[in-house]
């Protein structure tokens, strides 16, 4: 998994939910993503860790092309990303996304901001979305501000009641870009028993995170970019206890001295 | 005051003109507006060169040349109106540009964020203009549009130019009888007054009603 090269263009979909084959991106002169590969299996957690302007937010923006590439190739199950348009939209409302600063619809209610993807892109009927949403407010432990306006709540519960919104599309695949960074510290354990309780679903999710408990206790893999590349892939435990390359080394020893 | 009274009919008549234009014009500038904002901002850059060749060419042309172009030059091809209802579309399409810009201004107050996640749960482009950032643009914008359509009221008054006769052509009729300008030009400047302060105060109101809470 470490640095592979670009796989040539005969390979066809692979079984895996998320593929991305040897993207580059950048922004302008700068060269964000650098031949990036990342497989995440059906049901599998890979959170991806980082220092801050490794491309790790980049890497999941590009995953439902709120980030364009530049080249390679990226596959949600099984599926070509579509460029942008009505098959890309039909196809981000299988990749649910939470964002770091929560991005609730400010002028929508809760349970609106919930049930807005239900109904206007499943063009499920009102009712139903009304009680799908209900019951995941419920699930994130916010059943009770549902008539609020998301200024009105905390910060924790504006994220709990972003992560149903995204539930609400019930994707194949969530991706978390830092979920837990503009919150309070006490909070960011509520948010986080919430992220818990989607692994054991079973969602898959890619979570790009600053939290080495999450990492080490939820994920199947960790993925350790640096310079816009992933330079290291491993399961948890021997990520953290016997990491092989210098610079992970150096940054588990800056994240986990204090 | 005498003069006013005794022509009551006329004035008044020419207030409710004045009336049905702000509150037609209004309207249609408010939707022509949002309708050109939305091209404006569109990936497609057809629309959007268009939508800004459009808010140029209004911005940049007097009313009343306006006025005065559509009201001799469309006959001309072959295209004719009442001359309320062309002073009306005139006014709409020459509005509608101020209103752009101003719904414009407010689109860039919506955090980019809010556009993603509408994106991302899987909403199209017009979908997440018009459910998501739309609403929060104008909710930002209703002072501006209020100060737009103050003008608009202020501005009706170039179609007396062009032989409609509102509250400023009405008021002139009757001071060519009467001799009396400052009661006559007093009281329709009152009326102006009256209809501005109105437009003022709802747009207050409605600021208020929409604001989002933060």
């Amino acid at each position: 998994m470490n640095r592979t090269p670009p796989i040539p263009d005969t390979a066809g979909p692979s079984p895996a939910m998320v593929d991305v084959r040897g993207i580059n991106k950048y922004f302008g002169e700068n060269h964000v993503l650098r031949d990036v590969n990342l497989t995440v299996a059906p049901s599998e957690v890979v959170v991806v860790l980082g220092p801050s302007g490794s491309g790790k937010s980049t890497l999941c923006r590009c995953i439902n092309r709120l980030e364009t590439i530049q080249s390679g190739e990226i596959y949600i199950d099984g599926q070509p990303l579509p460029t942008e348009g009505r098959a890309l939209a039909r196809l981000r409302s299988d990749v649910g996304m939470v964002f770091q600063s929560f991005n609730l619809f400010a002028h929508r209610s809760v349970i609106d901001n919930v049930r807005m993807g239900p109904i206007k892109v499943r063009k499920m009927a009102k009712t139903e979305a009304t009680e799908l949403a209900e019951s995941l407010l419920d699930k994130v432990g916010i059943a009770d501000k549902g008539n609020q306006f998301p200024g009105e709540l905390s910060g924790g519960q504006q994220q709990r009641a972003a992560i149903a919104r995204a539930l609400a599309m019930q994707p194949k695949v969530l991706l978390f870009d830092e979920p837990t960074s503009a919150l309070d510290p006490e909070m960011v354990s509520e948010v986080l028993d919430v992220m818990n309780s989607l692994v054991a679903d079973g969602m898959t999710m890619v979570v790009v995170t600053h939290e080495m408990g999450f990492a080490r206790h939820a994920a199947d893999s960790v993925a350790f970019m640096d310079e816009g590349q992933i330079v290291e892939m491993a399961p948890p435990g021997e990520f953290f206890d016997s990491a092989r390359s210098d610079r992970a080394r150096a940054f588990l020893s800056k994240v986990l001295s204090h | 005051m005498n003069v006013l009274l005794d022509n009551w009919r006329p004035l008044v008549d020419g207030l409710l003109t004045t009336l049905w234009i702000t509150l037609v014009g209004g309207v249609g500038a408010i939707v022509v507006g949002v309708l050109v904002t939305a091209a404006r901002v569109s990936p497609v850059k057809v629309l959007s060169g268009l939508a800004f060749c459009y808010v140029q060419f209004f911005m940049n042309v007097p009313l009343l040349a306006l006025l005065v172009l559509f009201v001799f030059a469309l006959p001309e091809v072959g295209l004719i109106m009442p001359l309320l209802t062309t002073a009306i579309v005139v006014i709409i399409l020459y509005e509608a540009a101020y209103v752009a810009e101003a719904v414009r201004s407010g689109i860039n107050t919506v955090s980019l964020g809010q556009a993603e996640a509408a994106r991302a749960i899987g909403l199209t482009f017009l979908q997440s203009l018009r459910l998501v950032v739309l609403p929060q643009a104008l909710r930002s914008v209703v002072q501006p549009v209020g100060n737009v359509m103050i003008a608009l009221a202020m501005n009706t008054s170039l179609a007396a130019a062009v032989g409609v006769v509102e509250l400023t052509a009405a008021a002139q009729k009757v001071n060519l009888v009467s001799a009396q300008p400052i009661q006559v030009f007093v009281g329709a400047g009152i009326g102006y007054m009256a209809l501005a302060l109105a437009i003022g105060l709802s747009t207050g109101v409605v600021e208020r009603k929409v604001a989002i809470v933060r």
